[in-house]
């Protein structure tokens, strides 16, 4: 079933037929995609206009305009599935992996790695540009795993076993050619390579992919948001805390204590990042 | 260099049972001062019911991965001890996490991803790297629980400061009728929450005339 519709606003939805003809309200059957015994109430079925064989079908129940929904006729038997395009799906996905739900600041995903490094603008930034590119590979490779040998064979009861060892794996070998590549960048990004496998994040991609059934592009950018998110919120910290530094704190709240207040604000101001969309 | 320093540690006495159950609270309390696992700290406890849960099954993985260590550590070749270690937790962690799965399904719903990353908390391999892999049985085991408890202990104080202030409750049950004090149980609170009680520790160390422990951060 390929995709032949889109959801236009909170109670409109766009169609495109196979055949001729307006079907009646009666006739059409909507449904969430993945959960098909509850029917949506469907309102009005128009004619869109200036296309062909295209109908505008109102729903009385507020629709999600990044979900997906099934429209079955009864008449011809067809199912319609009315999805966001690909590019929309990736360019959102990538947006909310990074900004709206930060993994460090809504997500509160691999905190011990953000305060250990967050220290040093040059820390946060080798920390940052590591951990995107590796974690990259890691999602691709984890999705790949689990989606043509972890489900083909039911053995997703072993993907924690499974996605720990990809990232260590991973994390080895990097380590190893960039030794036997580059000398000097593995001076300067070997140290990060192996914190990277206390961070949370690289393990929660494939978790969170392997939950939602996520698809290659999905997965392909929610791999590639978290670690960009990630590189912001170490690179935005970083310069908080160098401030922090030099500046008068109380002593109580030397260290560790002003950069959890510090964490707090910037999670504060990513709220505004909420209503983005789309 | 002799083998002395090598073998000593393996040679030493246990601390006692007491110290190495308390010391978790306080002394060395894994969110507060080790400042270790800190995500599912922040995470998790915006609700005294989902602290105690994330607590409880830290507590089980870390004190089942003690006793498996413990008891083949003579097996364990160093070279590849931290595989080994991770492989072990995340056994323990994949069990835990189908058995809240089974027996908490409405809990499990909110926080099962965090569950999946206990696999991943610096806590539980530091023990095993610190002290599990020295020691017998008995004193790993007693040191997994303390530190356990700490850990459970941190949550549900974070857990029950968030859900009082922020939505008048504990354990879902209303206790002040007064407007919340919203801002704690959003994503933010967590952090203020764990900056002021780490502050107030800090306090408390001052006052009694300790100096000052620097904050670590798990690297």
């Amino acid at each position: 079933m390929s995709r032949s519709g889109a959801v236009i606003d909170a109670h409109h939805l766009e169609v495109t037929l196979v055949g001729p003809g307006l079907p009646s309200v009666a006739d059409l059957r909507l449904t969430t995609t993945g959960d098909p015994d509850i029917p949506l109430e469907i309102a009005e079925v128009l004619f869109a206009p200036e296309k062909t064989n295209t109908v505008i079908v109102t729903t009385a129940t507020t629709l999600d305009t990044k979900g997906s929904y099934q429209l079955f006729h009864q008449a011809t038997g067809q199912w319609y599935a009315i999805a966001p395009s690909l590019i929309g799906i990736v360019i959102s996905l990538l947006l909310a992996a990074a900004l709206v739900q930060n993994f460090v600041f809504t997500r509160y995903l691999g905190l011990c790695v953000f305060f250990g490094v967050s220290r040093k603008r040059d820390t946060a930034i080798g920390m940052g540009v590591t951990f995107t590119i590796v974690g990259f590979c890691s999602g691709l490779l984890a999705w790949v795993l689990d989606r043509y040998v972890l489900r083909p064979l039911s053995l997703h009861f072993l993907e924690i076993i499974v996605f720990i060892g990809v990232v260590a794996c991973l994390v080895q070998m990097t380590d190893t050619i960039m030794k036997k590549l580059h000398r000097t960048l593995h001076k300067k990004f070997g140290i990060y390579v192996v914190l990277i496998t206390t961070n949370c994040i690289i393990l929660a991609v494939p978790l969170l992919n392997a939950m939602n059934a996520s698809g290659f592009w999905e997965s392909l950018a929610l791999a590639l948001g978290s670690g960009l998110g990630f590189a912001l919120a170490l690179f935005l910290m970083s310069c908080a805390r160098e401030r922090a530094d030099l500046a008068p704190v109380p002593l109580i709240f030397r260290g560790l204590p002003i950069a959890f207040i510090l964490a707090g604000l910037f999670a504060l101001a990513f709220l505004g990042f909420s209503g983005l969309q789309v | 260099m002799s083998n002395a320093p090598a073998t000593a540690p393996r040679q030493m006495p246990a601390p006692p049972t007491r110290t190495l159950l308390w010391r978790g609270f306080f002394a060395e309390n894994p969110v507060f001062r080790l400042a270790l696992s800190l995500c599912p700290a922040v995470a998790v406890t915006n609700s005294v019911k989902n602290g105690l849960m994330m607590g409880g099954a830290v507590l089980a993985v870390q004190v089942l991965s003690s006793m498996t260590v413990a008891l083949t550590r003579a097996g364990i070749h160093d070279k590849v001890r931290i595989p080994i270690y991770t492989i072990i937790i995340a056994v323990w962690v994949s069990v835990i996490d189908m058995l809240c799965a089974a027996v908490a399904p409405v809990v499990y719903a909110e926080i099962g991803l965090y569950i999946k990353l206990i696999v991943a908390f610096a806590i539980i391999i530091s023990r095993l790297e610190v002290f599990a892999s020295k020691y017998s049985l008995i004193p790993s085991t007693m040191d997994g629980v303390g530190m356990g408890l700490g850990f459970t202990f941190a949550m549900v104080l974070i857990g029950a400061l968030r859900e009082v202030l922020g939505n008048g409750s504990v354990w879902g049950i209303p206790l002040v009728d007064a407007q919340p004090f919203l801002l704690l149980i959003l994503p933010a609170g967590g952090f203020f929450t764990i900056g002021l009680l780490m502050a107030a520790m800090n306090w408390i160390d001052v006052r009694r005339g300790n100096p000052l422990s620097t904050g670590g951060g798990c690297h």
